[in-house]
């Protein structure tokens, strides 16, 4: 048996989709909201019920949220829905040929098309300790660093990214003394340029977290309350809790065994469908898909992402017959201290860029919330991504222009138009 | 007709709706959501629908 794929014939009458997390359950919904009629499986290898994980470095680890407010689907909600769920408990293997998922309790659920969504998991720790030491992927890893935040006592955070970059606010805002340490001088420079990211640096010493930028680690030791983070210039550091945010890797070990062709991610069409097995599709962090517009596959690990490209392969199955490339613009938002940013497009790949506001704190605090984007151009001339800071409009604005396609100058122009018509708004919160 | 709803509490201003629907939603200076209808027509509903599932705090709500 080949797999000739929904492509081919009709609509599928069982659709199992594998990874029950953002990717897996918009796309189960929108299937429903494509009026597909047919069965939905929904697999997920956590016994919890889905929720969402953006929150998980802010609010929920936080405590401003609770458990509820993280839910992605209810009990009640995949009733009304007719999605059938199996949590707590993994596929092991995909078997293309034969159109069957293969739990590890030996259940195999036939398929007409599948959906592979898991996403991804934390780079593990490379400083094996006994406790005190924690990455930060799902809810029982936040709340398990939660617990630890709510001791007294320095919090190291290893990993300059995003997540380490929240972990960071979030401890401060409990109260901890906290020192992040990442290799690169400027660890947000690798998205958005080093000018840029120097100014997420100063960010970070505004809100009196120390930085130890352009520095490893050597090396941990210790257990929870009492550990020591020695860096490879030769400081040492001591915590009570460590957190290590140094990535993500794509769950896709377990499809070896199905023959798939898997790269840092299962390498699909423009249509998101793998590119060897056409009943076969993936959404989200694990899917690595020809994007026309870059014109080259990408893999993106982002929540919009996610949803975005669960509505595209929900339409693509419900539709053999109309099947839509995903082509996106990027978009990624990230809360620190009172920043909000949001990045859109690929500024990483920009040549030059303008920044509109100022970033600055000024030294007068009834002065307004900073407020700025950066607008990057790339070699040709035309816009190829924006940061925004605390600007909703500029924010509107960037994501219009990006997926209309403009030309570098024309969007500098319209953005100090904004800045121009709307001034800064005066500091009211302080 | 459908109804709107939005939680202006939840929100968050992360503009997932604008993108999507930019005739039905917008942020306003502070960064929080708008809605310019209140009500929306069946051949807006595919489009509404997506734009409330994009929204990453679940702050818009549809009401039949
Ligand atoms: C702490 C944190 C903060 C974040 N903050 C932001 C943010 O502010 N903005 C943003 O845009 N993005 C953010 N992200 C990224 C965003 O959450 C991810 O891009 C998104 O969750 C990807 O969704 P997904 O469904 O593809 O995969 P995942 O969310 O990784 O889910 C995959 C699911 O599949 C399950 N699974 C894995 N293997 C198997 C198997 N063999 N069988 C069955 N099930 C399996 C897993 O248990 C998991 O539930 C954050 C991520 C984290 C961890
Ligand atoms: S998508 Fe949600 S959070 Fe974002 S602006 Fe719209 S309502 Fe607010």
């Amino acid at each position: 048996m080949t797999d000739a794929g929904p492509a081919d014939g009709p609509v599928p009458s069982v659709v199992v989709i594998v990874g029950a997390s953002v990717g897996g359950v918009r796309t189960a919904q929108a299937l429903r909201r494509e009026s597909y009629q047919g069965r939905i499986v929904l697999v997920g290898a956590e016994s919890d019920l889905p929720y969402d994980k953006p929150p998980l470095s802010k609010q929920y680890l936080g405590g401003q949220w609770t458990a509820e407010r993280v839910a992605l689907l209810t009990e009640d909600a995949a009733k009304d829905a007719e999605i059938e769920l199996r949590l707590g408990v993994a596929a092991e293997h995909l078997d293309v040929a034969g159109k069957q998922v293969v739990l590890s309790d030996g259940e195999r659920i036939d398929y007409d098309a599948v959906v592979l969504a898991t996403g991804s998991y934390a780079r593990p720790s490379p400083w094996p300790v006994e406790s005190g030491v924690h990455v930060l992927r799902t809810i029982g890893d936040s709340k398990a660093l939660a617990d630890d935040l709510a001791d007294e006592g320095p919090v190291v955070v290893v990993g300059g990214g995003f997540i380490g970059a929240e972990v960071a606010a979030t401890a401060i805002s409990l109260g901890r003394e906290v020192t992040i340490v990442d290799p690169l001088e400027v660890p947000v420079g690798r998205v958005v340029g080093n000018e840029i990211g120097a100014l997420f640096t100063d960010l970070h010493h505004r809100n009196g977290v120390s930085t130890h930028f352009g520095t490893g680690v050597e090396s941990v030791e210790g257990s929870a309350g009492d550990l020591t983070v020695r860096l490879t210039d030769g400081q040492t550091l001591e915590a009570a809790t460590v957190v290590v945010g140094i990535g993500a890797r794509p769950n896709d070990e377990w499809l070896a065994s199905s023959g798939l062709l898997v790269d840092d991610g299962v390498v699909c069409d423009e249509y998101c469908r793998a590119v060897d097995a056409a009943s076969v599709f993936a959404v989200g962090d694990i899917a690595r898909w020809m994007h026309l517009g870059h014109g080259e596959r990408c893999r993106v690990e982002h929540w919009t992402n996610a949803v975005d490209q669960a509505s595209c392969v929900a339409h693509n199955i419900a539709h053999p017959d109309d099947l839509r490339p995903y082509r996106p613009v990027e978009y990624v938002w990230s809360d620190q201290y009172d920043w909000k940013i949001q990045i859109v497009g690929r500024p990483a790949r920009g040549t030059g860029h303008q920044l509109i506001g100022d970033l600055g704190r000024p030294a007068d605090p009834d002065a307004a919330t900073p407020r700025a984007v950066a607008l990057y151009s790339d070699g040709a001339g035309q816009l190829i991504g924006a940061v925004i800071v605390n600007w909703p409009k500029a924010l509107i604005a960037s994501r219009k222009l990006l997926a209309a396609g403009t030309a570098f100058a024309d969007a500098v122009a319209h953005l100090e138009g904004l800045a121009a018509a709307a001034p800064q708004p005066v500091r009211t919160d302080t | 007709m459908a109804v709107l709803k939005a939680d202006f509490e939840a929100c968050q201003g992360y503009a997932n709706c604008v993108v999507a629907a930019p005739e039905v939603y917008d942020i306003d200076d502070d960064g929080t959501v708008v809605l310019l209808k209140q009500e929306i027509s069946d051949e807006d509903r595919a489009k509404v629908d997506e734009a409330v599932s994009s929204c990453p705090t679940s702050a818009l709500s549809i009401e039949d």
